[in-house]
């Protein structure tokens, strides 16, 4: 098996599936009908883009595993997303903002795995970079609104920018198993994007009217499995049903 | 692989042209006008190595609930049509794009209801909105009122004409 490739593809699964997973929180309680449904869309595009990686990933390590037996059977500590997409919805502004952060990396990032040597993750992309371009301009056009909009809207999206920034450092790691794949022409080189994704932001954070916050002390360790106490939460919601009833089927 | 659908009048074999005719016809769970042919979905009906006859389908976006029901409808499709044994391929590559859809398959959409996709989906600005006309009553004068609507493919319009709600069949 290519454990550096199984690695790798597992990553992008699980943090497309608990994004994906914190989005279908929403479901019921947006701020209105239109939102309410968009957040479904949202992260319906990244539970499916999350499926077609796991479905990959098991095909990688090749013991047997499908796409549930990834999602549903393994523990906190098995789970390798970054710690942005844990972290709690909160308040609409800060579901946005989060969204946002994510989107500015995710499309360019899937916008340069279209050129992998690695067919699978190119095809995977090819759909994904169409998909993301619609959450990306979702989600800036709500930070500008939010940012541009009331007194407490705008504290709110501040507040928001505040409290996640710390948690963007992490997209931008890499070790030295990513940087095998790269020199084989399989996984995107990130060096390049740190300049892309702050552009980005910046034009929605100018536009928005509220200040980029300073790069300080940056959270990390869900890359190597390190989690927050919030994910523990979003597998026992999410898993509880293959848990308590294994392999029930409907 | 054929990337593109052949013209099935050029398929030779008659089997393959048949179970082609077959599968062309389900129809989108969600736009029941719409058969997969016309949606670009359908990519290939071919007789694999095996012997055995196989339609190849691409799902829309990568989460689209239909793709099961679809899935399904076409292994029914092929049976009813005596292809007992066959078997359904999803691929996902090439990627699905609205390009794809056919003119009549556009034309069957404005009538449903659903205003077609415009343009090619080029690359696009991260904002700025394009002209959508209201496919119940043709004027231009419309708003978005969210990118997002009813199913993964579409968005959720209104016309300031005629003050009808509308469902945009976006461009991916």
């Amino acid at each position: 098996m290519n454990q550096a490739l199984f690695d790798y593809t597992l990553r992008l699964a699980d943090t497309s599936l608990v994004l994906g997973h914190r989005l279908s929180e929403w479901c019921g309680h947006g701020p209105m009908l239109e939102e309410d449904i968009a957040l479904a869309n949202l992260g319906l595009d990244l539970v499916g883009q999350a499926r077609s990686l796991y479905t990959y990933a098991g095909e990688v390590e090749g013991k047997g595993r499908d796409e549930d037996a990834l999602a549903y059977l393994r523990d906190v500590y098995d789970f390798k997303n970054i710690l942005l997409v844990e972290q709690p919805n909160g308040d609409f502004a800060a579901t946005m903002v989060r969204q946002l952060l994510f989107s500015a990396f995710m499309h360019p990032f899937w916008f340069e795995m279209r050129m992998s040597r690695d067919a699978t993750l190119a095809a995977i992309a090819a759909k994904s970079e169409k998909e993301l371009a619609y959450h990306l301009r979702h989600s800036g056009e709500w930070v500008i609104r939010l940012g541009d909009g009331t007194a407490e809207s705008k504290r709110r999206t501040e507040a928001a920018l505040d409290t996640i920034w710390p948690f963007t450092g992490e997209m931008f790691e890499s070790d030295p198993a990513d940087q095998d794949l790269i020199e084989a022409g399989i996984a995107v080189d990130l060096t390049t994007f740190r300049g892309i994704w702050t552009k980005t932001v910046d034009d929605v954070l100018e536009r928005a009217g509220l200040a980029r916050p300073d790069d300080g002390w940056m959270q990390t360790g869900g890359r190597i499995g390190r989690h927050s106490e919030h994910l523990g939460f979003i597998l026992a919601d999410m898993q509880f049903l293959q848990r308590a009833y294994p392999g029930a089927a409907w | 692989m054929n990337t593109m659908i052949g013209d099935p009048a050029n398929i030779e074999d008659l089997d393959v042209r048949r179970a082609w005719s077959a599968a062309a016809n389900v129809v989108d769970p969600e736009i029941p006008v719409l058969s997969i042919a016309d949606l670009g979905v359908l990519r290939a009906v071919r007789r694999g190595e095996d012997g055995i006859m196989e339609a190849v389908i691409t799902p829309t976006y990568s989460g689209c609930p239909a793709m099961n029901m679809i899935a399904l409808e076409v292994e029914m499709a092929l049976v009813a049509a005596g292809f007992e044994n066959n078997r359904v391929t999803t691929v996902l590559s090439p990627a699905w794009t609205t390009d794809w859809m056919t003119d009549q398959g556009r034309e069957k959409l404005r009538d449903f209801g659903i205003a077609p996709p415009q343009g090619k989906a080029s690359r696009r600005a991260l904002f700025g909105e394009d002209v959508i006309e209201c496919p119940h009553c043709g004027s231009k004068s419309t708003e978005r009122i969210s990118e997002f609507g009813s199913t993964s493919c579409k968005a959720l319009y209104r016309c300031l004409a005629c003050r009808e709600p509308f469902d945009y069949f976006k461009c991916i």
